[in-house]
């Protein structure tokens, strides 16, 4: 279904845990190729807000619409989103019984059907596209932090998303990989691909963001250019977190 | 700054570990007379070893130990015709060859275990068995070099691995066949239900076999979101848990037939066969679902991102994962269920320990009770040992391996 | 362009998550009922092939077969009363061996960390050979072999210190029977235990109220004891008598008598089973690391606070449930009575069923019966381990 509206489209979407409102009518668009950053509080529900969109977290309320398909109960939907959305995980979640290799080639030999022969290549590919041709054959254990994250990207990317969600990607890492892992996603988003960057790398934000969005209690609470959020925040809130972030 | 010369920055500063070789005196002191109170427990373990050790002496060497080689055939295998031995010995050469081979593809602990197995085959030909069984024995030995040698060819050959997958798997029933025969082709042999030591060994290995599928799915049950299916399988599992298995066989022996139509009528075996697996499920799945639980909820996630449905999750990122965890407590498992056989003899089935009584039965062999109790402790020692042994260094190799 | 997209009404049944869940659950459900109810179907044709129906009327019957230990029972009860005798016999013998099995591995579990190398290498060898080899043939050895061979008649018996006989018809020990006069005394017993809760409580509540440290249970124990001892000078006559076992002509009188198969059982199940409480002492007290016992120590607490308020607390949190388990292993264990001639419900059950040929009735009634111990068992831990999380936050 053709759609120039957005790619991504929530409405008023709603999230509860128990009790708990995590999300509280989350409203934004999001336009192929845009790269958007979210930034906010630990627990503000950031996480939670991109993990719906590929239905890892069941959104309660609202409408959610990606790439012209609404996330409902409907399996084929689910699926079929997931197979557009990659996702990049804090704790890379590298399957550690498979070698770097096998982690990537794993879903386009048993989701796309490819040849393993196809597969294997593909993923090769990709794992040179990350920067790390040499370790295809090692175990996630035997990687460092940074490579497990590359690998983690590699796989995100062997599906062909139309679309990229990275969670906190450099949250886990010891601060002399993070580099590494951040000069990947640039080139990724140089590259045109369509991203949500859950982040606290503020000069990453500043560098390729096309917009950056501040989260808090589960609210929306700013929309902006970079430019005009680093140095001219509309909101209380919004100045509060980066003074505490930036200044020291 | 290059590899090499980090390296080089790295041994500089190290130095060797201070000796820990202490004079003998030191030792004794450090560790038996430390304190009075020591020096006490030290005398009085002292006097109880030596009362142990001299009473078995002693009653070892009275002991008529000739009722074990002259039943020894009885108790092993108990009424398998003799002229029919070939057989088992043909069984027990396969599996020798499986284990040579797996050691000579693999190394490390199978290796080991291999070696070992066919050395004490060879120790076993030195004693003074009859000229044909030695003979037998020595053959183990060379079925497992032979495995090892096709083993080691075959190691880089993708295929292989495969193979050797599927041969293990494919071994048992053929084992079982082989053992008991088809019509038409090997003569079936009659009263299986006397078999001796060989009804022990058959009823783990299936125990253990046929558990593990049904165990792995009530686990998974188990741990289903789907209420129903969750609420069956936690109530399979807590009622066979709460009871005991001799229970269980009780029912085996008088109750199953009742709930099966006329027309099918399962033998004494198969139906404790049949127990003993609903039995072991049951705690299999236990066992399984402790694995499951190690595996964190970030592995169903990056799954389910990259597009792998629920039972391709399953298959081929959980349970690898999950089982290699469990594979201890599994081997915990079947040395418990192992010596669990032991209860066949409560529904009239002749495994090692209930057999004894037909030589007691024997006015020959009147009073031998000690000498074979020992005997039979001794086997089931030494295998479960050996087997709890090479599990924990499983356990030890797991912690360092892949993960 | 429009932006129409396909909404939750549109989704065939056959896709929508929620109803495949259902479906799959009912499906499940059905599947799992077809197959109960063709068991019971065949249950029922097989049955009245036999010209039988399930009914529990029989165990009003007299039941005409001999228990010779356990409640006072006579051949001319009724059915259901023997296997109630079976059934206390069970959790007699559980409840001794949980209290030997208990001492024996708490003290073998101390001993595999003993800084004495030769108790350390003894208790490893203890657990290491009992572990390894089948509880039955470990019961065997135990009833055929000591009890039934090694054993010297009662003519011959063998006598420990203490007045203790041990013999092939079982074994003899002193006991202490109620005499006359326990009746008066017994006012004492009722009594003093009601001081003693009071002055616990009262005493619990004081130092609640004034925030201070102390143990209660001190203080109500060293009252009791008080009102005991008094009123054992104030009853006339002694109220507890203490029989000794004498040998007479045939056979030893007084004393209680431990029969074969209750002392073989006994021992080997709490032999059997200590070696895996050895185990989980063991690692109880590994658990709680050195650490903690030395921060405690810094604090300023004596040494047997020390103990009482920080080791024992933790090691007990990983030592209660594997205990609690083996506890329950050893009662399903004892089912194995019925090989070495117990009468415990297992054994009488079998005789019942082979009395009456209930099999249907009997299997339910001896499953219920041990499904009903593991139960209470799971549950107390339960609410144990609900305490213990709650204590952890």
């Amino acid at each position: 279904m053709i759609n120039n509206e957005g790619i991504i489209i929530y409405r008023d979407v709603h999230k509860w845990y128990g009790d708990f409102h995590v999300l509280r009518g989350i409203t934004f668009t999001m336009q192929k190729g845009e790269v958007v950053v979210i930034c906010g509080p630990s627990g503000s529900g950031k996480s939670t807000c991109i993990r719906t969109i590929n239905r890892l977290e069941e959104h309660q309320r609202g409408e959610i619409i990606v790439d012209g398909i609404e996330l409902t109960n409907d399996l084929r939907n689910i699926e079929a989103i997931r197979r557009e959305v990659g996702i990049v995980f804090q704790q890379f979640n590298l399957f550690p019984h498979l070698t770097a290799l096998q982690n990537v080639s794993l879903a386009p030999f048993w989701v796309l059907k490819m040849r393993k022969s196809k597969a294997e290549e593909v993923a090769m590919k990709l794992l040179e596209r990350v920067g790390i041709p040499e370790q295809a054959q090692k175990y996630p254990a035997q990687l460092s932090g940074g490579q497990q994250q590359r690998v983690a990207i590699a796989r995100a990317l062997a599906m062909t998303p139309k679309i990229m969600l990275f969670d906190e990607p450099t949250s886990a890492l010891d601060p002399e990989m993070i580099k590494e892992v951040l000069d990947v996603m640039k080139n990724l988003a140089r590259s045109g691909m369509t991203m949500i960057v859950v982040t606290h790398e503020m000069g990453f934000a500043r560098e390729v963001a096309d917009r950056i969005i501040f989260f808090d209690y589960g609210q929306l609470v700013e929309e902006n250019t970079p430019e005009e959020f680093f140095h001219n925040p509309k909101h209380d809130r919004t100045k509060l977190f980066l003074s505490q972030i930036l200044d020291y | 700054m290059d590899e090499n010369q980090l390296a080089g920055y790295a041994d500089k500063n190290q130095l060797p570990p201070p000796s820990e070789r202490i004079p003998a005196i030191r030792w004794l002191k450090q560790n038996l007379f430390s304190s009075w109170f020591n020096a006490i427990l030290t005398i009085v373990s002292t006097a109880l070893i030596m009362t142990i050790v001299f009473g078995l002496l002693r009653w070892a060497l009275e002991a008529r130990w000739e009722v074990i080689p002259a039943n020894l055939k009885l108790l092993l295998v108990g009424t398998y015709p003799v002229e029919y031995l070939w057989r088992v010995w043909a069984v027990v050469y396969l599996v020798a060859f499986l284990l040579g081979f797996s050691s000579g593809a693999h190394g490390g602990l199978m290796r080991r275990v291999s070696t070992t197995a066919a050395l004490v085959s060879v120790v076993l030909a030195v004693l003074p068995f009859p000229w044909g069984t030695r003979g037998w024995l020595l053959g183990i030995a060379v079925a497992a070099a032979a495995g090892f040698g096709l083993g080691y060819l075959g190691k880089g050959i993708r295929w292989c691995k495969r193979l050797e997958i599927a041969s293990w798997i494919l071994s048992f029933p053929i084992s079982l066949i082989f053992l008991n025969g088809v019509g038409g082709i090997l003569p079936v042999i009659k009263g299986r239900t006397m078999w001796g030591f060989m009804l022990n060994l058959i009823g783990a290995v299936v125990g253990i076999g046929l558990s593990f599928p049904v165990g792995v799915l009530l686990a998974l049950g188990r741990r289903s979101k789907l209420r129903a299916i969750r609420l069956v399988c936690t109530a399979y599992i807590e009622i066979i848990r709460g009871v005991p298995l001799i229970s269980l066989l009780f029912m085996a022996s008088i109750m199953l037939q009742l709930l099966l139509p006329a027309s099918v009528r399962p033998d004494l075996l198969i139906r404790a066969m049949l127990t003993i697996t609903a039995f072991s499920a049951a705690y299999m799945a236990e066992n399984v679902r402790g694995g499951l639980q190690a595996i964190p909820q970030g592995q169903y996630e990056a799954a389910y991102a990259v597009g792998l449905n629920k039972a391709l999750t399953t298959i081929l990122i959980i349970l690898p994962q999950a089982l290699r965890i469990v594979i201890p407590a599994i081997v915990g498992q079947f040395i418990a269920l192992f010596m669990d056989t032991t209860l066949f003899g409560f529904i009239a089935i002749l495994e090692l320990l209930n057999i004894t009584r037909s030589i007691m039965g024997n006015l020959e062999w009147r009073g031998t009770i000690f000498e074979l109790y020992v005997f039979i402790g001794v086997v089931f020692w030494i295998l479960c040992y050996s087997m709890s042994y090479v599990s924990r260094r499983i356990e030890k190799t797991l912690g360092v391996g892949e993960r | 362009m429009s932006n129409k997209v396909s909404s939750s009404h549109s989704v065939p049944f056959w896709r929508d998550v929620r109803v495949l869940r259902v479906i799959g659950q009912v499906l499940f459900l059905v599947i799992i009922a077809a197959g109960i109810l063709w068991l019971l179907n065949n249950l029922q044709v097989n049955l009245r092939a036999c010209g039988l129906r399930i009914s529990f009327n029989f165990l009003k019957n007299t039941a005409g077969f001999p228990i010779s230990e356990g409640l006072r029972y006579n051949p001319t009860d009724v059915h259901g009363y023997a296997f109630w005798v079976g059934i206390v016999n069970t959790i007699r013998i559980s409840l001794i061996g949980i209290v030997l099995t208990t001492i024996i591995g708490t003290v073998v579990g101390i001993a595999r960390l003993s800084s004495n190398w030769l108790v350390k290498k003894l208790a490893g060898l203890y657990v290491e050979v009992v572990r390894n080899i089948p509880l039955l043939v470990q019961l065997f050895f135990w009833y055929f072999a000591v009890m039934l061979t090694a054993l010297p008649m009662v003519k011959n018996s063998i006598g420990l210190p203490g007045s203790i006989y041990l013999t092939r018809r079982g074994v003899y020990l002193p006991w202490i029977t109620p005499a006359e006069s326990f009746g008066t005394w017994a006012w004492y017993i009722i009594g003093g235990l009601v001081v003693a809760i009071a002055v616990y409580v009262f005493r619990r509540i004081q130092l609640k109220r004034a925030e201070r440290p102390g143990f209660p249970i001190i203080w109500a124990g060293t009252i009791l004891i008080l009102i005991l001892g008094a009123g054992w000078f104030l009853t006339p006559g002694n109220p507890l008598a203490l029989t000794i076992p004498v040998l007479k002509r045939f056979n030893f009188e007084g004393g209680l008598w431990l029969s074969t198969s209750f002392t073989s059982l006994l021992v080997g199940l709490s032999v059997y089973t200590g070696a895996f409480i050895a185990e989980i002492v063991r690692a109880g007290i590994l658990a709680v690391s050195r650490g903690q016992t030395e921060a405690a120590r810094a604090v300023g607490l004596k040494k047997a606070h020390v103990l009482r308020l920080v080791v024992l607390p933790q090691a007990l949190r990983v030592i209660i449930p594997p205990l609690a388990s083996q506890y329950l292993n050893l009662t399903k264990n004892s089912s194995l009575a019925i090989l070495i001639g117990y009468y415990d419900l297992m054994n009488v059950g079998t005789t019942i069923f082979n009395q009456t040929g209930r099999a249907v009735e009997m299997i339910l009634l001896i499953m219920a019966s041990y499904l009903t111990m593991s139960l209470l068992t799971s549950l107390l831990m339960n609410y144990y381990n609900r305490r213990m999380k709650l204590v952890e936050r």
